[in-house]
């Protein structure tokens, strides 16, 4: 928790912001972040698996000095788990212990309350308002969602035997969803929505020397000229930039210094996570993939 | 400034709108909020912004291009279209839009109301209530394909009161039951507290219950024509009768039909879905049209356990290795694959064809549903519990 950072102030401090913490952005997600926190809305981040969604809470947080607050959901996922509960067990126990010794008790105080991620964002916090990131809401189910709208609308939510929690600043909301389901229209209604896309080349060779420095550069051109090729294909699952790091890590653990194909043989499982586009890469397709590349590369000069 | 931009935005929202862009004041509202936030400098950052807060899903996306490099390239174009019909539109940089998209841009530029087609109600027949009880019985166990206008409109009418029901999904929530299976702490304490403390019984949970989803996929080919049509009324009785039922059509090419028959008058509902396929009567290629299914929909609308109904004759035109390996793959990511055949009709069928070799081994179960009796054969079936595979 560091000092605490004002709200960018336009979308080149966004931007700038995002870049000081090694996340490489385009314009239009920066835009999108830039307006969520200053109009005060939720936002909706949509997309494949592994483009980064959940990272850009995380580097928020860390950019802004702010709490970051998490809640994986998952199908079932309810109030208890969520928002509150009640400490039974304790409760029970003070019962008991009340009527031995004859002292009065008080059963729903602050003692006895479980506070789980959204009670904590709706708690104040030193340091300002934390980043709530929500994430995979797609996974959880409808009367979640109800709930969750309207914690959202207003930034406060009841809890019955205590009242009203009012959030003193309202919560960074990021909701990330994989799209396995649609998400209500009431709720995408109250946030911003941004599709987060696969990366284009430059932009995946930038991350690719932000986060994986120790990559040499002919190699890193060389991967990301794989993997853009493979987001080409009709593949079952496209590798996102999650796979394309992790496979930039493989490789240098390996000391490779350049593709070939044996080591993509080796190393398609850290890819590709389906085995029926792993039986399609196999032999011919990866060597024809990996002839393009060279004759791509070779046209292009030196340093770029 | 201020002001002249919030009309111009409005304008927009409005043009998004008559395109059929689900917008209402409040996006509009937010639009404006956003495009003040951002500034007028740059027009990619405007771009973006208005996009963040007018549109939901990414099938609109292309609509949204369209209009705004469209309208904001010189907003007075807005007034001169205004009125006028447009013809061929080209737009700078993008070729020529797609024929479907431009002509609702068309639409929504052009001061006419979006032009509908009125069906006329059919001349349906009445089957008069005097029909004998033998008639009647007759007219079950006749084949789809061998009725008469007169008979399909009753077989139509017989469908339409027809009520399936599936078992229900077990969910992950709890409720409050006397004799559920889990200990609910905290109702036990509340009852605790009404009493002071004095009296604390124990109360239980059970697992919540919820509909299953269903995926209807059927297939419009040639050979499936006569069936083609009768079981669509079946299925637009089924998405009445459930939440989260999702159904597609396929012959050449696979089409969600889902918001068509969701339609409550069945014959309006079936015309929807007519005019959303373009290969109707076609070619049938099953294997094809089950890629397409697992690899764009399957992810999406299978979440939950679901169960699919694949109605099909299986009769393939193309790779029956494909359709098996497909099927397979359907297979593995549903709760349960049922196929309806309607070649099930001949007593003593065997899988002889391909496609229908092909595709047997990977189905849960095979039924008839050529007449209205094995439809309601088939209701009585889904009422069982549902067998653990394997």
């Amino acid at each position: 928790m560091t000092t605490h950072v004002s709200l960018p102030p336009s979308v080149d401090d966004t931007l700038a912001l995002l870049t000081s913490q090694d996340y490489v952005a385009d314009r239009p997600l920066a835009t999108v972040l830039f307006l969520a926190l200053k109009l005060g809305r939720p936002l909706l981040l949509e997309g494949e698996a592994g483009v980064g969604k959940t990272e850009i809470a995380k580097v928020l947080a860390a950019g802004l000095g702010r709490r970051l607050i998490r809640l994986q959901c998952y199908d079932g996922l309810d109030l208890a788990s969520a928002f509150y509960e009640w400490n039974y067990p304790k409760q029970l126990l003070a019962i008991r212990q009340a009527e031995a010794s004859g002292e009065g008790l008080s059963l729903y105080s602050d003692d006895f309350l479980i506070r789980r991620p959204l009670l904590e964002a709706l708690s104040p916090q030193a340091g300002g308002a934390p980043v709530l990131l929500i994430d995979e809401l797609d996974r959880a189910d409808e009367p979640f969602e109800a709930f969750l709208l309207e914690i959202l609308s207003d930034f406060q939510a009841t809890i019955p035997e205590i009242g009203t929690i009012r959030a003193p600043e309202p919560p960074l909301v990021i909701v990330t969803s994989n799209r396995t389901r649609e998400i209500h229209d009431a709720l995408k209604r109250r946030c911003l929505y941004h599709w987060v896309d696969y990366p284009t080349a430059e932009r995946e060779t930038a991350i690719l020397r932000a986060k994986a420095g120790g990559v040499a550069e002919g190699l890193a051109a060389q991967i990301v000229g794989f993997v853009q090729r493979l987001r080409g294909m009709d593949l079952f699952k496209s590798p996102g930039v999650a796979e394309t790091l992790d496979w930039a890590q493989a490789l240098v653990q390996l000391d490779a210094i350049a593709l070939t194909p044996d080591l993509i043989e080796q190393t398609l499982g850290v890819l590709l996570k389906y085995q029926d586009d792993i039986v399609r890469l196999r032999g011919s397709e990866a060597l024809r993939l990996l002839n393009d590349i060279q004759a791509e590369l070779s046209q292009k000069p030196l340093g770029i | 400034m201020a002001g002249q931009i919030g009309e111009t935005i409005l304008n927009f929202v409005r043009v998004l709108r008559r395109a059929g862009l689900p917008v209402g004041p409040a996006h509009a509202l937010a639009a404006i909020e956003a495009a003040a936030a951002v500034g007028p400098e740059r027009r990619d950052d405007l771009y973006w912004a208005l996009h963040a807060t007018l549109v939901r899903k990414r099938e609109e996306k292309p609509i949204f291009d369209q209009a705004f490099h469209l309208f904001w390239r010189n907003p007075r174009l807005l007034e001169r279209m205004m009125g006028l019909l447009l013809p061929n539109l080209q737009l700078e940089g993008t070729g020529t839009p797609p024929p479907d998209l431009a002509s609702r841009l068309a639409e929504a530029f052009s001061n006419q109301a979006p032009r509908e087609a009125k069906t006329e109600p059919e001349q349906r027949e009445e089957i008069s209530a005097t029909l004998s009880a033998s008639a009647q019985e007759e007219l079950r166990q006749r084949d789809f394909d061998s009725m008469s206008l007169t008979e399909l409109a009753a077989a139509k009418a017989a469908l339409a009161r027809l009520r399936l029901s599936f078992p229900p999904t077990i969910s992950r929530r709890w409720q409050r039951h006397p004799w559920g299976k889990r200990f609910d702490g905290r109702a036990t304490l509340r009852a605790a507290a009404r009493s002071g403390g004095e009296f604390a019984l124990p109360k239980f949970a059970r697992r919540r219950e919820r509909p299953t989803p269903i995926v209807v996929l059927c297939d419009i080919s040639g050979s499936m024509d006569r069936y083609a049509r009768i079981l669509l009324h079946f299925v637009h009785g089924l998405t009445q009768d459930h939440d989260r039922v999702q159904s597609f059509v396929f012959g050449t090419r696979l089409t969600n039909i889902t918001r068509a028959l969701q339609d409550r008058d069945v014959d309006q509902a079936v015309d929807r879905a007519a005019r959303a396929v373009v290969d109707w009567s076609g070619g049938t290629r099953i294997g094809e049209a089950l890629l397409r299914f697992n690899k764009d929909w399957a992810r999406r609308v299978l979440g939950r356990g679901a169960i699919v109904l694949l109605i099909t004759d299986g009769l393939e035109r193309d790779d029956a290795a494909q359709l098996g390996r497909e099927a397979a793959r359907l297979q593995r990511s549903c709760r349960r694959l049922i196929w309806l055949n309607p070649l099930l009709r001949f007593d003593g069928f065997a899988p002889r064809a391909l496609g229908i070799r092909a595709l047997l081994p990977h189905v849960d179960e095979m039924r008839p549903v050529h007449s209205l009796d094995s439809l309601a054969a088939l209701a009585e079936a889904l009422t069982k519990p549902i067998p653990a595979r394997r």
